[in-house]
C-alpha cells in the first residue's frame, strides 16, 4: 500500500516536471537559433530578420529596477510597523486583513489603478502631452532655417513665444567634418548669440553660422531631460510603469517580510531590550539583520512576478513600437512580457520564433535578477549560519 | 541615551580584576559599576528597595503588597513554586514588564532614592543600569565580538581599540575569554549552550550596570555548565549587585547570600540564606526548602 502510494505521487511529480521540460525544450528548440548579439542590439521592426529585443529587454530592466527600488524599504517598512510597533487593535487588524486580500487581487486591476493614478493623476494635472507640472527638464522652442536646420532658443514652458533680440543666445547642432568631407551632425549643442534682422533686409549667410529665420512663432518645442526629469501627471512612462508593478507586488513583500520578522524568536528582542536598546535600536541591529534572509527571499519571488506581469503593463496604454532606450524616468517604454505577447500574435511564423527566443531572453532576466538577490541574501545570511 | 559617557566618572579599574592588555597604550573604558565596591559591612548597604509592590496580568494579580531590600553587592535568590510571582518581581527590577501589554504595577521599587516604576523614569538609563540575562541563552545570530559590543555600541561611539579591551574584559570577567579568544569573529550560535549563557552575561556587564538580574540562567544547561555559571555569579558577588531567580533549591543555597521564598504572588520569607535552609519562619517556607512541596 505505502509503495503504490509512493509511486502515484512519484508520477505526479515527474508529470509536472516533464511538462516544464517539454516546455523549456520547445522553446529553446524554437529560439536557440534566432539568439544572437544582434538580436539583443536590434530595436523593433516589421521585418522579422531586423527585429530585436533591446527595446523591451531595457524596458523591463528599468521598470523591474523602479519596483524594485520603491517596493522593498516601502514593503519592508510597513512590515516593520505592523509587527514591531503597531498597537494590536480593530483598525491595525482591518490593515493587516486587507493587505493579505490585496496579495490576491489580479494584476490587471493595479494596471487600471496604476492608469489613474500615475498616468493621469485622475487628470488633476491636465493632459498627459501637455502637463501641469515638470521639474528638471530644459524647454526649447525650435525654429528651423531656410535650409532646414533647427536653431533651439530655451524657454520656460511649452507655451511660451521667445521674445527674440539681438544678442539672445540660441543653440545650433554642432557639425563636424567627416572623414569623406560630409558632414556629421553630433549631439552637441553649441550657444550663439542671435542677430536679428528685418526680413527685408539684405542678409548675406556665413558658413557655420545660422542663415536667416522668418521670426514668427516657433515651430515646435522640445524638452531636453536629464534622468531625474519628472513631468505631472507620468504619463505612459517608465515611472509610472514601474510604480504600477510596485502596486502589483506591494503587498506580497509585505506579507513575506511580516513572516520574517515574526520568525526572529522574541527572546532576540527581549535581549537586545534589556540591554537598554530602544524599539527602533532593536528593529535596526536585532530583527531586521536577523531577518534579511528571508525578506529576500519574498523579494525575489515578488520580482520575478514583476518581470513576468504583462497585464497591468497593457493597461497603461504603452506604445509597443520603441525604438529607443529609456534614457529618463519619463520615456515611453515597453517590456518583454509585451513584446512577446506581441510576436506571438502576429500572423508569419518567423514572430513566432522570435517570441521563443524573446522568452529565452526574459528567463534570463529573470535568473539574473534571482541571482543578484541570492546574492545579497547570501552576503547578510554570512555571520547568521 | 545619556549625554555624558557611561564611563567618565569612574574610578580606574583594580589591577587584580583585569589585567592590562599587552602591547596597548589604550585606557580602559566601561567595566567598572558606578561605584566603587566596598567591604562587606554589617548590615549592607540597599541597593534596591521594593515597598508596598502590586502588580498585575489584565486582572490578575501576579504580586501582592511586596516589600523587600536587596542589599548591594550579594547575591539575592528568589525561590517559590511555579506562578509565585518571582520572575515578574525581577522582570520590574528593569521594567521588562513594559514589553507586556497588560503588565502593571503599583507601589515604588527605588534604586538610589529613585522610583523606577515613575513613568518619568528613563528606561534605557535604567537598563544600563541593570542588566538581565535570560532563562534560555539567547545570543545575537552575529559574531562572538558584536555580540558583546552590542550594548556599548547602542550607548555611545568606540574607537576600535576601545572597544577590543572592552570585549576582551568582559570575556574575561565572564570566565569565557580563553574558549572564545582564537575565534571572536564566529558567529555565537555556534557556541555551546554554557559558553553561550556565559557569553551573555558578558554581554550584560560590557555595558558597565550595578546590577544584574538572573531569570533562571541554568534551567536550560547541563551540571557542568551550570556549575561554571555558579562560580562565575559567586566571582562577580563583589563588583555587581546580583539578583537570581531559581527553582533549583541547592542553587539557591550554594550561591546566594540572601534569599526571598514567595509563594501565590506573596513574600512569604525573606532573610540569610543559612537562616532560610536551617531555620525558617514560616511553615510554607520549610515545606518549600524540604521539598514537600513546589
Amino acid at each position: 500500500m505505502d509503495r503504490a502510494f509512493a509511486i502515484i505521487c512519484l508520477g505526479i511529480t515527474l508529470i509536472a516536471v516533464l511538462a516544464l521540460a517539454l516546455l523549456l525544450a520547445s522553446i529553446l528548440i524554437a529560439g536557440f537559433p534566432g539568439l544572437s548579439w544582434s538580436f539583443i542590439e536590434r530595436y523593433a521592426s516589421r521585418i522579422p530578420e531586423q527585429a530585436g529585443i533591446k527595446a523591451p529587454l531595457f524596458g523591463s530592466i528599468w521598470v523591474a529596477s523602479i519596483c524594485a527600488i520603491v517596493a522593498l524599504p516601502v514593503g519592508v517598512a510597513t512590515a516593520v510597523y505592523l509587527e514591531e510597533f503597531a498597537a494590536k487593535n480593530r483598525f491595525t487588524n482591518f490593515l493587516r486583513i486587507n493587505i493579505s486580500n490585496l496579495a490576491g487581487v489580479p494584476s490587471i486591476v493595479y494596471g487600471i489603478l496604476g492608469l489613474t493614478l500615475f498616468v493621469r493623476m485622475f487628470g488633476l494635472f491636465g493632459p498627459i502631452q501637455n502637463p501641469a507640472f515638470e521639474i528638471g527638464g530644459e524647454t526649447f522652442a525650435i525654429y528651423y532655417d531656410s535650409t532646414g536646420e533647427p536653431l533651439r532658443v530655451p524657454v520656460t514652458s511649452r507655451n511660451e513665444t521667445p521674445s527674440l533680440t539681438t544678442g539672445s543666445i540660441g543653440y545650433i547642432q554642432d557639425v563636424l567634418d567627416g572623414p569623406d568631407g560630409e558632414l556629421i551632425f553630433t549631439n552637441n549643442w553649441v550657444p550663439i548669440p542671435l542677430t536679428i534682422v528685418n526680413v527685408d533686409t539684405e542678409f548675406t549667410p556665413a558658413y557655420g553660422v545660422i542663415s536667416a529665420i522668418d521670426v514668427v512663432e516657433p515651430i515646435d518645442y522640445e524638452i531636453q531631460k536629464p534622468w531625474y526629469y519628472v513631468q505631472f501627471p507620468f504619463g505612459q512612462t517608465v515611472l509610472a510603469g514601474g510604480l504600477t508593478l510596485m502596486l502589483v507586488v506591494l503587498p506580497v513583500v509585505i506579507i513575506s517580510s511580516q513572516e520574517a520578522l515574526r520568525s526572529v524568536p522574541r527572546s532576540l528582542r527581549a535581549g537586545s531590550m534589556a540591554m537598554g536598546a530602544t524599539r527602533l535600536q532593536t528593529v535596526f541591529r536585532v530583527t531586521l539583520p536577523a531577518s534579511i534572509p528571508m525578506i529576500m527571499t519574498g523579494a525575489i519571488l515578488a520580482m520575478s512576478r514583476a518581470i513576468g506581469e504583462a497585464a497591468p503593463i497593457l493597461v497603461l496604454g504603452v506604445a509597443l513600437f520603441i525604438t529607443d532606450v529609456p534614457q529618463s524616468l519619463m520615456d515611453a517604454f515597453t517590456v518583454l512580457p509585451m513584446q512577446i505577447y506581441n510576436w506571438t500574435s502576429r500572423p508569419q511564423e518567423e514572430f513566432r520564433a522570435l517570441a521563443a527566443t524573446g522568452i529565452i531572453v526574459l528567463l534570463v532576466v529573470l535568473l539574473a535578477f534571482n541571482a543578484i538577490a541570492v546574492l545579497i541574501r547570501q552576503k547578510f545570511s554570512r555571520p547568521l549560519q | 541615551m545619556s549625554p555624558t559617557s557611561p564611563t567618565g566618572t569612574r574610578p580606574p579599574m583594580p589591577s587584580t580584576n583585569a589585567p592590562e592588555p599587552r602591547n596597548r597604550g589604550t585606557k580602559i573604558v566601561a567595566l567598572q559599576p558606578h561605584v566603587n565596591p566596598i567591604e562587606p559591612t554589617n548590615p549592607p548597604e540597599v541597593c534596591i528597595r521594593c515597598r508596598s509592590l502590586n502588580s498585575w496580568y489584565g486582572d490578575l494579580q501576579a504580586l501582592h503588597s511586596v516589600g523587600l531590600d536587596i542589599p548591594k553587592n550579594r547575591v539575592s535568590a528568589f525561590i517559590g513554586p511555579s506562578g509565585c510571582g518571582k520572575s515578574t518581581l525581577l522582570r520590574w527590577f528593569n521594567r521588562m514588564n513594559d514589553t507586556i501589554p497588560s503588565a502593571r504595577a503599583e507601589g515604588e521599587i527605588t534604586l538610589d532614592g529613585r522610583n523606577l516604576l515613575d513613568p518619568r523614569c528613563d528606561v534605557v538609563d535604567l537598563r544600563r543600569r541593570v542588566g538581565m540575562v535570560f532563562q534560555k541563552p539567547n545570543p545575537f545570530p552575529k559574531s562572538i565580538f558584536d555580540n558583546v559590543a552590542f550594548g556599548p555600541r547602542l550607548h555611545r561611539r568606540y574607537s576600535r581599540l576601545d572597544l577590543e579591551s572592552l570585549v576582551e574584559q568582559s570575556l574575561r570577567r565572564a570566565a569565557i575569554w580563553d574558549e572564545v579568544k582564537d575565534r571572536l569573529d564566529q558567529s555565537a550560535l555556534g557556541l555551546s549552550g554554557g559558553q553561550q549563557q556565559r557569553l551573555c552575561i558578558a554581554r550584560a556587564i560590557a555595558i558597565g550596570p550595578e546590577v544584574l538580574l538572573m531569570d533562571e540562567p541554568c534551567s536550560a544547561l547541563d551540571p557542568r555548565s551550570t556549575s561554571a555559571i555558579e562560580d562565575l555569579i559567586r566571582n562577580l558577588r563583589d563588583q555587581y549587585t546580583i539578583v537570581i531567580v531559581t527553582h533549583n533549591m541547592q542553587q539557591a543555597a550554594r550561591v546566594s547570600d540572601r534569599t526571598a521564598f514567595f509563594y501565590n504572588g506573596a513574600l512569604i520569607e525573606s532573610n540569610e540564606t543559612d537562616l532560610i535552609f536551617t531555620n525558617p519562619a514560616h511553615r510554607e517556607t520549610e515545606d518549600y526548602v524540604s521539598g514537600r512541596f513546589g
